[in-house]
């Protein structure tokens, strides 16, 4: 047993669920007790999605179990056929009804519906959402590009001169982060280079889509973690490549159009011009240079987890003082890319250790998921999602892709606003008894603050950071109003110092003093404490 | 110009209020029963209000990930600080026997109590996994409770999918509390319970009002703090809040205490029947009782008056959710001539509903259970004005062109008593209002 709080990622059959939402033409019929239709708002809340997700639940109850919960899957089965009448039909159990040992998969082929089926074994206490996903793409692709498989160790045959080279874009989910944007963005960049987009999948694709996955010459793999393993089976039986870059950054995506050309043997020169992205120019022109190893904590699914840190580090100048990820199943690459910035991995789905850690860490930066956005809120540190989990304000209605040279332009824009506007929150706690101010006026990019409502004191949990910005707040205005220790021109030469450090100055001043014992501070205590500090 | 448009119940005729007659033996009423798909929440969902409710208990799910992960989706935004309920996932391991769960739970539940030293009562919280399997959690209470006591006591209920729904988790929490109740015995003064878990707010109107009444010993279930709890016997008549309390209200009664027939705190009529049925068990003289209220009565019906003039003739069609859709659809036709089509409820306790039951009219159709593919049939046919729906549904049926109203805001938003009736209409006339302020 596994004491958690929140969840990174939901059961299994929530991945199959999304990879059912993202086709056209399927029909996922699942044996589960009434509470798990929660599902559904996930996409038509979360998502805004206009359609239910395509899921008939069996809702079976305690009155049913031991008597006939099989024949209701049966029943629920054939009504989910007869109303839908889809291309194809997905069959499995959640949790509760893998104790009940129906087997779904036996019932519907006993009851021969006249569509294929496709079984789903998706182990919900071994398991979780990205697997479940993959597993069901897997499932998908090979039922459906299976039969059309040539005969093992076949060739692919060379593309006829003058045609395009074509390719499958593998990945894409309903739920992603940004899935939808990024498929547009690299749709269109293929479309740049001259390559063909043969399929997207599973994202808008029907079962006679997956049936012409063979016809690619490669595939784009943009989400491992839901097509990796989708594309190792086409790779074997296909004989089709996989792209393997990811292009998330300005390098990555000049590494990905680079590796796309080598595959297909386009030219891709014109594409790889510095004015490609805005992201370099913006990152060296000069009022970026307080970004300067600005110090980030990554947390992620461990594809977005890597790139971003990769971004941070050589696009933007941060320093990356924390990496991890909750995909157990990508470790390996997480364990890899930490050596790069000499940090050690975190690899748990445990957010009290995430929490823990950000905590430790006291980074300047929170790049992660929105359970890192409520733990950052909570520190109060800024914060950018990269990853799912996400919620409804990551499904903006502007088109806003994580990859590409656009995509790069989003990451330069999404992580830096909240420093800028970490400035502004300093700027609040110094002015605040200005009139302007006053002690309900929250920094404005972190919403409602729900923290200084007292509604949610009682929530509070016994941690001394509950709310540091406004501690910091009342420190400096108690130092505002007595300025004890402080020689009159000490006060008016700190009084010259530009604003926005001047707490800043005050407090390493006052600091100074005290380590060295200083009782009262002259303009010369403020100049030794700068030259201490700045050391 | 204003349109008059005349309430169904002569509001000024009050001797005539449900509450002091006998609910009149009505002809058995036609229900239409339904066994399909079902697309409610379970029983779990109640620990997102209950949490707040009861501010030093904490909530421990026993079951699987689904279970974690229909809370947290639920709760929607998630909360700013760490929550007071968690859920001790069960794994492969526990399945397979390789480890023992009750020596799983116990250590989960002491690393639990270590962290929040701030905890005075621990429900562990039963789901469809734990149920299936079979594992014994009211033995578990017993259990961490003698090891625990007197710093915590811990308690259990389930919130299982296949036990029940949605609303039925609070019915089985409060269950859960009754046997810890102190008892009283026949010389115990007359005391007033209010069972049912009511927005802080609420709670404290409804107080001000019973004292000015003379009602002095008045208690709430859940109280506040875990120490609170009020005490119970045949000297205590109690009063629902909720309409989803049946095995709460049972177990009550057992206990000697009387059931007051009244019908919901909703809207001016339905808070004035219900504080009349408290009255007259005490004895109240029906002027004092009206001078009482009369002010905030008043307030509401001003209040109401508004979107009355908003809602009247819109016709409504509730999914079945909370359970509170028959006194929901009882104040909108009885107190904003909104006409329902379909009254849709996950379950119909008719005795604990008689007297709104008995008040909307025969062309509204009462669903019990679901079928939520002929349902949606049925709406579709029906083209009410409102849907009044779960969230699973309110987007979908927009896209096709429905005005909706999600029920679970009807749950965390204060909506009992006189002082909350404007705002209750106004949650039910805003998205129509919204649809009318588009221009995209
Ligand atoms: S229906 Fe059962 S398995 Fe599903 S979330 Fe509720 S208690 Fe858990
Ligand atoms: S104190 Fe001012 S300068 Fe220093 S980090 Fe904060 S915002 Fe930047």
């Amino acid at each position: 047993m596994q004491l958690t709080l929140w969840t990174y990622e939901g059961p299994p059959h929530i991945g199959a669920m999304r990879v059912a939402t993202a086709m056209e033409g399927v029909h996922y019929v699942l044996h589960a007790p009434q509470g798990d239709t929660y599902a559904d708002l996930l996409f038509t809340m979360i998502e805004r999605n206009k359609k239910r997700p395509p899921v008939t639940y069996t809702t079976f109850q305690a009155r049913d179990l031991g008597g006939d919960t099989a024949d209701l899957f049966k029943s629920t089965a054939w009504a989910a056929y007869e109303r839908f009448k889809p291309e194809a039909m997905l069959v499995g159990a959640s949790c509760t009804a893998e104790l009940i040992q129906d087997d779904p998969g036996g019932l519907a082929k006993a009851l021969n519906l006249p569509c294929p089926v496709v079984p789903l074994e998706l182990p919900a206490y071994q398991k979780k959402e990205n697997w479940g996903a993959a597993e069901t793409f897997y499932q998908l692709v090979r039922t459906f590009a299976g039969p059309h498989a040539p005969p093992a160790g076949t060739k692919r045959e060379e593309r006829a001169a003058g045609t395009k080279a074509r390719c499958n874009i593998l990945g894409p989910t309903a739920l992603g982060f940004r899935n939808r944007d990024d498929v547009k963005e690299v749709t269109t960049l293929l479309g740049e280079l001259g390559i063909e987009v043969n399929v997207v999948a599973p994202l808008g694709a029907r079962p006679s889509d997956l049936a012409r996955l063979g016809n690619a010459d490669f595939n784009v793999v943009l989400y491992p973690e839901i097509a990796g393993q989708a594309a190792t089976w086409l790779q074997r039986t296909f004989a089709q490549p996989s792209v393997k870059t990811i292009p998330i950054g300005v390098g990555a995506t000049r590494a990905f159009i680079e590796e796309i050309a080598a595959i297909s043997g386009v030219d891709a020169s014109r594409f790889l011009t510095p004015d490609a992205s805005r992201l370099p120019w913006y990152s060296r022109s000069v009022d970026s240079t307080y970004l300067t190893g600005k110090r980030v904590f990554v947390f992620g699914d461990a594809t977005h987890a890597i790139a971003a840190a990769k971004v941070a580090s050589k696009e933007l100048g941060f320093t990356v003082v924390g990496l991890g990820t909750y995909s157990r199943e990508f470790a390996r690459d997480v364990r890899e890319a930490a050596k790069l910035y000499e940090v050690e991995p975190l690899i748990t789905d445990d957010y009290l250790e995430v929490e823990a850690k950000v905590h430790e860490l006291q980074p300047e930066l929170v790049l992660g998921t929105q359970m890192e956005r409520h733990i950052a809120k909570r520190l109060g540190i800024p914060c950018a999602v990269i990853s799912a989990p996400v919620h409804v304000q990551d499904f903006p209605a502007r088109h806003s892709p994580q990859m590409g040279f656009e995509g790069a332009n989003v990451l330069f824009d999404t992580w830096v606003h909240p420093l800028m506007m970490g400035l502004e929150e300093h700027l609040l706690g110094m002015f605040r008894e200005d009139f302007e101010f006053h002690d309900d006026a929250a920094p404005s990019h972190l919403g409602p603050s729900k923290g200084r409502q007292p509604s949610a004191s009682t929530e509070a949990a016994p941690s001394p950071a509950a709310s540091p910005t406004t501690t910091e707040a009342q420190t400096q205005l108690t130092e505002t109003l007595a300025m004890s220790g402080w020689s009159l021109e000490a006060e008016k030469e700190l009084a010259k110092i530009p604003f926005f450090v001047r707490g800043k100055a005050r407090r390493n001043t006052e600091k100074f003093a005290t380590e060295q014992g200083i009782a009262t501070i002259t303009i010369e205590t403020l100049y030794d404490a700068k030259a201490h500090f700045s050391r | 110009m204003t349109v008059l448009i005349p309430t169904r119940l002569s509001t000024a005729n009050l001797d005539a209020c449900p509450s002091t007659t006998t609910a009149a033996p009505s002809a058995e009423r036609f229900v239409l029963r339904e066994r399909g798909q079902r697309e409610v929440f379970c029983g779990l969902t109640g620990i997102i209000w209950l949490h707040r409710k009861i501010q030093d208990a904490f909530f421990l799910v026993v079951g699987s990930r689904t279970c974690a992960h229909l809370i947290q989706s639920a709760a929607g935004v998630m909360i700013f600080a760490e929550p007071r309920f968690a859920t001790a996932i069960i794994d492969e391991r526990d399945l397979a026997g390789l480890a023992d769960c009750n020596a799983e739970l116990d250590r989960v539940v002491t690393r639990l109590l270590e962290r929040r030293p701030d905890i005075k009562m621990l429900f562990l919280v039963g789901s469809c996994p734990s149920e299936v399997i079979k594992l014994d959690l009211s033995r578990a209470a017993e259990r961490l409770s003698r090891e625990h006591t007197p710093r915590v006591r811990i308690l259990n209920y389930s919130g299982s999918g296949i036990e029940t729904t949605f609303t039925q988790g609070e019915d089985a929490c409060l269950a859960s509390l009754i046997p810890e109740l102190r008892r009283t015995d026949a010389a115990a003064p007359k005391s007033l319970l209010v069972v049912g878990a009511l927005a802080d707010v609420v709670e404290d109107q409804f107080k001000r009002i019973f004292a000015d009444l003379g009602i002095d010993s008045v208690a709430f279930l859940p109280p506040r703090k875990a120490a609170d709890m009020p005490a119970v016997g045949p000297n205590t008549s109690f009063l629902l809040a909720q309409p989803f309390l049946t095995d709460t209200a049972r177990l009550l009664e057992a206990t000697g205490a009387q059931r007051l027939l009244a019908p919901f705190p909703l809207g001016a009529q339905g808070t004035t029947g219900w504080l009349k049925a408290a009255a007259d068990a005490w004895n109240i003289p029906a002027e004092h009782f009206r001078q009482v209220i009369a002010p905030a009565e008043k307030r509401a019906r001003a209040a109401l008056e508004p979107y009355r003039l908003r809602l009247a003739g819109k016709r409504i069609f509730f999914f079945p959710d909370s359970q509170l859709e028959v006194p929901l659809a009882r104040f909108l036709y009885s107190e904003l001539s909104v006409d329902p089509v379909e009254v849709g409820t996950p379950y119909l306790h008719k005795q604990h509903l008689a007297m709104e039951l008995d008040q909307l009219p025969e062309t509204t159709l009462i669903s019990e259970g679901q079928d939520v593919e002929r349902q949606l049939d049925r709406c579709r046919e029906a083209k009410p004005d409102l849907v009044v729906c779960g969230l699973g549904l309110a987007n979908p049926l927009e896209a096709e062109g429905f005005t909706t109203k999600w029920s679970i805001e009807l749950l965390f938003t204060p909506v009992q008593g006189y002082e909350q009736a404007g705002d209750l209409a106004e949650l039910f006339a805003r998205p129509l209002v919204r649809r009318t302020r588009l221009e995209v």
